[in-house]
């Protein structure tokens, strides 16, 4: 169980692993994920399910090397088990015939972003994706996403390739040229927080996949909750996906940085470890 | 087994009880006082998390307290105790010096003995109809400090004493969740002999035992060691397994489990809804415990951070209150304080906690109520405002409601709160059985006496059917659910 079947790096910072675990691959669904804990002194953390083989009993995550737990996870072999692995969590993406959507990830959020644009495109609607990193190095899945979208369009801060711009300029420019019914945004807040801006102003339906900190992805501690329309929601099970026009990004922001000191002591500890 | 009043006639009748009855004189057994539960020093035991406050007693105190009990011919004791325990034999055996046959006793209806010596609301259980309170005013055996001695004297002796278990029948069942409910369930099924799976969505077995109820009063060696006599009783357990998600319950089905225990809990914590609760540093106690406890947050070398603060304030008056204030003190907090609505006297906590948490320095702020938080610029809080209450009617729970009181407003600096209101039912099951019946608070359906739920196959117990409730009404849950899901079953499988 919770075996790491295989190990490719995107790039120094961005990891697809393989691992096997045959009842989340059966049982999983677009949009979902799973919490992980590394060895018995290892904090809970979650990652979207990038893909999934049924068949061969195996889910994908792509990682990005952030602080402890992902470089933990990362410096597993292959062959190497996960101590814990527990999914999928969440409620899948609502997916359905719509017409046209709009997909746009930024950074690592493309790799949650890939099974959505590929259930979006077989259930019969156009997909196109815009996807955005800050150079380079830190495009990722561009090949995997392209074979599911009608059109691709790949920008990136520095201008380092594809296009030069954000992810916002690259949706703008679509949202102007053709009707878009639906946007799904997935990537870091800040881009959410931008992203959903920008469709609010075409009155765009728009859903955004929340990372909030959360512990034990199950609706226990509340450490995940953000306010969506006025009310609290707990991203591990009202989300993660959220209607983006009605999220407090400002207040997830905040929130995003409540531990951000005990994380860098960690993160500072571990590497004198190394 | 059920306890008749001839069964218990008959065995208080036995050779060697009426024998211990007549060595000490009743006006003697009167004349002791107490005895007191040996504690580790506040100031000592508020520098760790994971030191136990309560001791234990020494044999000689276990003893003479077991000499006090009168050995009833009507024991009114065994009616205040959810899961029956024939009390005045366990005692007396404890009295005569055969301390594993008060283990074995205690184990003939009571799967987790050291866990409920420990958490169980004595007063407001057994030790409320013991004959002293009730006929003589005087403070009760002390049947709580008593359990946890035979069932720590057993567990420390390396004697483990697994009970039998019937020739295994081959059909399987599943329980759902690992908390109390579920551990007692799942050992009365396998002594019935069937083939039992638990199933945990955490990756620790225990539920609230594990992740909630710190180990300053219940050490997690405790919980294991009962843990491990399952074990080799022959029951299994899943972890990062959720019921409903990994596996639906037709995938179970198809693999053969015929019978269902739900007992997932009331995970879910309650905010109040006011102004600025999602500042950082205002936490439920959920998560706050979680990180601690489940986590090991407290420590130097695990991932999982906490947040410390040098003036605490936690929200609310019960057992998960107490917890939590007691954890921030002993994370280093100058100040922590019970914020609560209500008087002490309405407070749900056990009594021992609260005289604890008040020997530690915790601050009682009684009849207050939070009405907003205040933050820094970045958005850590730094301080609320609350008002003060009166005691009105009492209202539908038959207590005192608060009200407000006009003008008394007033503001308190704190850098960290943790919000411990109530839990609400775990809604993962129910969401996924649409012919499942559920109350308007989501808490389970079932038939009270057997435990069974709208659904033949499936039964529940514990705080999912109950709302918060305590530890052993839970294991009370898992012992009916048990009995009667075995003759479901057996009737099942005839037809
Ligand atoms: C539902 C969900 C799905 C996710 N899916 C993926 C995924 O597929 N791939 C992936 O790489 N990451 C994903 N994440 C984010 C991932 O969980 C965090 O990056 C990871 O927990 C970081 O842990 P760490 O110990 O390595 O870093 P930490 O030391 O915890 O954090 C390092 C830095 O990252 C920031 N940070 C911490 N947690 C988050 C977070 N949740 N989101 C954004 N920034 C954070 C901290 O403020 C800090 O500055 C997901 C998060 C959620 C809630
Ligand atoms: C901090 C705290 C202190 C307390 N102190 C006391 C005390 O001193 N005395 C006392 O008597 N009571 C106390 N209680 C209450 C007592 O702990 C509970 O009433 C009791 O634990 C309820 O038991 P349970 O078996 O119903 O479920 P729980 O102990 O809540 O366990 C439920 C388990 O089910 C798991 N689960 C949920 N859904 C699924 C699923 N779909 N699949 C798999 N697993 C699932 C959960 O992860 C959890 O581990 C306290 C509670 C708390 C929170
Ligand atoms: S289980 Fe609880 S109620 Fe029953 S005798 Fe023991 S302490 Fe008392
Ligand atoms: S009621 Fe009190 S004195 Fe009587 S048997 Fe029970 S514990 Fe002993
Ligand atoms: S992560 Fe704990 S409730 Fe969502």
């Amino acid at each position: 169980m919770n075996k790491i079947i295989s190990k490719e790096y995107f790039s120094d910072k961005v990891v697809k692993l393989v691992v096997e675990n045959p009842l989340i691959a059966r049982s999983r669904k677009p949009g979902n994920f799973v919490m992980l804990r590394i060895g018995e002194d290892g904090e809970r953390f979650p990652l979207t399910i990038a893909g999934a083989d049924p068949v061969k009993g195996t889910i994908t995550l792509v990682v990005q090397i952030m602080g402890v737990s992902s470089s933990k996870l990362v410096a597993l072999e292959v062959g190497e088990s996960i101590t814990d692995l527990v999914g999928p969590l969440g409620k899948p993406t609502h997916i359905e015939k719509i017409g046209t959507i709009l997909a746009a990830g930024g950074g690592v959020g493309v790799a949650p972003l890939l099974p959505i644009v590929e259930a979006f495109k077989k259930a019969g609607n156009r997909v196109v994706t815009v996807i955005a990193a800050r150079n380079k190095d830190l495009i990722i899945l561009e090949d995997e996403i392209r074979k599911w979208s009608d059109e691709l369009v790949v920008m990136t801060d520095d201008g380092s390739y594809g296009r030069q711009g954000l992810v916002t300029a690259g949706m703008e420019e679509i949202i102007q040229r053709e009707k878009v019914d639906e946007c799904i945004v997935i990537g870091p807040a800040i881009m959410m927080k931008f992203a959903s801006m920008l469709t609010k102003k075409y009155n765009i339906p728009t859903q955004a996949s929340l990372n909030s900190i959360m512990v034990d992805g199950t609706g226990m501690c509340g450490a995940c909750r953000v306010t969506v329309g006025g009310k609290t929601k707990f991203t591990c099970v009202d989300g993660p996906e959220f209607d983006a026009h009605q999220v407090n990004f400002d207040e997830m922001l905040m929130r995003l940085g409540g531990y951000v000191q005990e994380e860098k002591k960690a993160t500072e500890i571990y590497s004198q470890k190394l | 087994m059920s306890l008749t009043p001839e069964y218990l006639k008959e065995e208080r009748n036995q050779e060697w009880r009426a024998e211990l009855r007549s060595k000490t004189k009743n006006k003697d057994r009167m004349l002791i006082s107490r005895v007191k539960m040996p504690e580790l020093a506040p100031e000592i035991r508020v520098r760790y998390q994971d030191r136990e406050v309560n001791m234990g007693l020494e044999p000689e105190q276990a003893q003479k307290e077991a000499t006090r009990c009168m050995d009833c011919a009507n024991p009114t004791c065994i009616e205040g105790c959810p899961v029956n325990i024939n009390i005045p034999k366990f005692i007396k055996y404890i009295e005569k010096g055969e301390i594993l046959n008060a283990a074995a006793t205690l184990k003939e209806t009571n799967a987790l003995p050291a866990v409920c010596g420990r958490v169980c609301p004595q007063e407001k259980q057994c030790e409320s109809r013991c004959f002293y309170v009730d006929k003589l005013d005087k403070q009760a055996v002390a049947i709580g400090h008593l359990e946890r001695f035979a069932a720590d004297f057993e567990r420390n002796s390396g004697v483990s004493n697994v009970p039998e278990t019937a020739k295994p029948n081959g059909i399987k069942v599943a329980t759902v969740g690992s908390g109390p409910a579920s551990l007692s369930f799942a050992g009365d099924m396998v002594k019935y002999g069937y083939d039992v799976t638990v199933f945990e969505a955490l990756h620790e077995i225990g539920g609230v035992l594990k992740y909630g109820i710190p180990e300053f009063r219940l050490p997690n060696s405790v919980v294991d060691f009962e843990l491990e006599n399952l074990r080799k009783m022959g029951v299994k357990f899943e972890t990062n397994y959720i019921v409903g998600r990994t596996s639906s319950f037709d995938d179970l089905k198809e693999e053969g489990y015929k019978g269902f225990f739900v007992a997932s809990g009331a995970g879910l914590p309650r905010f109040m809804e006011i102004p600025g609760e999602n500042y950082n540093g205002i936490l439920s106690s959920n998560e706050y415990l979680t990180r601690v406890n489940l986590m090991g947050a407290s420590t130097s070398n695990t991932d999982t951070p906490v947040l410390r603060g040098k003036n605490v304030a936690v929200i609310g008056g019960g057992n998960t209150a107490m917890d939590s204030v007691r954890t921030a003190l002993r994370l280093g907090a100058e100040r922590a304080i019970i914020i609560y609505r209500r008087s002490e006297a309405e407070m749900p906590a056990r009594i021992e906690e609260v005289h604890h948490a008040k020997e530690e320095g915790v601050e009682f702020m009684t009849l207050c109520n939070p009405l907003e938080y205040f933050a820094n610029e970045k958005g850590r809080v730094k301080g609320m405002r609350l008002n003060r209450m009166g005691l009105g009617e009492p209202d539908a729970s038959g207590r005192r409601r608060p009200m407000p009181i006009d003008g008394s407003e007033f503001e308190l600096d704190v850098d960290l709160v943790v919000v411990a209101v109530g839990v609400s039912p775990n809604p993962l099951v129910p969401s996924c059985l649409p012919d499942l019946k559920v109350t308007k608070w989501g808490t389970i359906v079932v038939d009270e006496e057997k435990m069974q739920s709208s659904i033949p196959d499936l039964f529940a117990g514990g705080d999912i059917v109950r709302g918060g409730a305590t530890v052993i009404l839970a294991m009370g849950d898992g012992r009916r659910a048990a009995e009667n899901m075995h003759q479901f079953l057996q009737k099942t499988s005839i037809n």
